[in-house]
């Protein structure tokens, strides 16, 4: 069980923080680019997920998985949105996503009038202390499994 | 050098005092610094938006509220959650508009104005008015673009602090320009 990667995006589409753990394959576009198809695709299926829905929707899209990995959805009603692809093992995660916006974006970056808004997140304490947080979870196994 | 650990969602308690102090202090020198009141207002209302913008974030992380899905039930979180949260006070809401599209929060004390007694040379001053520029700035982080206004003051005589809040328009979620 492991965690692949995860994404940190603002309402705006920036991404304000990629880290990877266990990634044995790129996505052959660079990076800028594949930000902005993650944002697209998660745009489109957010909106796609709420008109299509046969009843009241709760809590929108959450996650999608292939063969191989799942991805996993967090958004906040001020358009912070995290995600996370990890592999098939791993059940629903939302407390865990919830505390990487909570615990750490909250606290760290929100909460520093150093760290300005509205761009990819420099704060070293920051990319650490999540580096540590992911390590640290059950479903994360130092190797990729 | 490491940070503390993590509070979690405790609050960390603290003096009022100094709180309302340090209002004071801050209203004291924007006065100095912009000799015209109506400038000091602008100020206040700029510096509570860059303020609003970022406590939205803290709000949502520790009270775990969902979106909210029309004005009169961000009325009621601004009211019971949110000044509960960050002012210890709970104002009431009142005098809706016919159009559900304005509402007034009247504080019966207001934790900023301790102590304090306006001049008569600041008679167009808004004291607090910090907070209107908060409420604006958290809300529009949440896709809502509103006015917030101080029509009764308790510092300018009246009996109650009244804010009238209007909705302006939703402001809807932009596809990044540029998609290749």
């Amino acid at each position: 069980m492991t965690v692949h990667n995860l994404y940190l995006f603002d309402r705006n589409g920036v991404c304000l923080h990629y880290s990877e753990w266990h990634r044995k394959k790129q996505a052959g576009i660079p990076k800028e680019e594949e930000f902005k198809l993650m944002y697209g695709m998660l745009f489109s299926i957010r909106s796609f997920v709420s008109k299509m829905s046969p009843l009241d929707m709760k809590d929108g899209f959450l996650a999608f998985q292939t063969s191989r990995y799942k991805l996993h959805y967090y958004e906040t009603p001020t358009g912070i949105k995290v995600v996370m692809n990890t592999d098939l093992g791993v059940g629903p995660i939302r407390d865990v996503l919830h505390h990487i916006y909570s615990a750490l974006y909250v606290e760290l970056v929100v909460k520093n009038p150093l760290c300005p808004l509205g761009q990819t997140v420099q704060s070293e304490l920051f990319r650490s202390r999540l580096d540590s947080y992911i390590r640290s979870l059950p479903f994360f196994s130092a190797r990729a499994g | 050098m490491s940070r503390q650990a993590n509070r979690g969602t405790e609050s960390k308690k603290m003096s009022s005092e100094l709180f309302t102090l340090t209002y004071g202090a801050l209203v004291t020198q924007l006065c100095k610094d912009y000799e015209n009141d109506e400038d000091v207002n602008k100020q206040l209302d700029k510096m509570g938006y860059n303020i609003g913008v970022r406590l939205i974030e803290d709000f949502l992380a520790r009270s775990n509220v969902g979106k909210c899905h029309d004005f009169r039930e961000t009325a009621d979180v601004i009211a019971k959650v949110a000044f509960k949260m960050y002012l210890g006070i709970t104002p009431s809401i009142t005098n809706w508009s016919p159009a559900g599209d304005e509402f007034s929060l009247i504080l019966e004390n207001n934790p900023l104005v301790d102590f304090v007694e306006l001049p008569d040379n600041h008679s167009s001053l808004i004291y607090s008015n910090l907070l209107c520029g908060v409420l604006r700035g958290a809300l529009e982080m949440v896709q809502m673009a509103v006015e917030a206004k101080f029509v009764q003051d308790t510092l300018k005589g009246d009996g109650v602090t009244e804010i009238r809040m209007r909705f302006i328009r939703r402001i809807e979620d932009n596809l990044p320009v540029g998609e290749e």
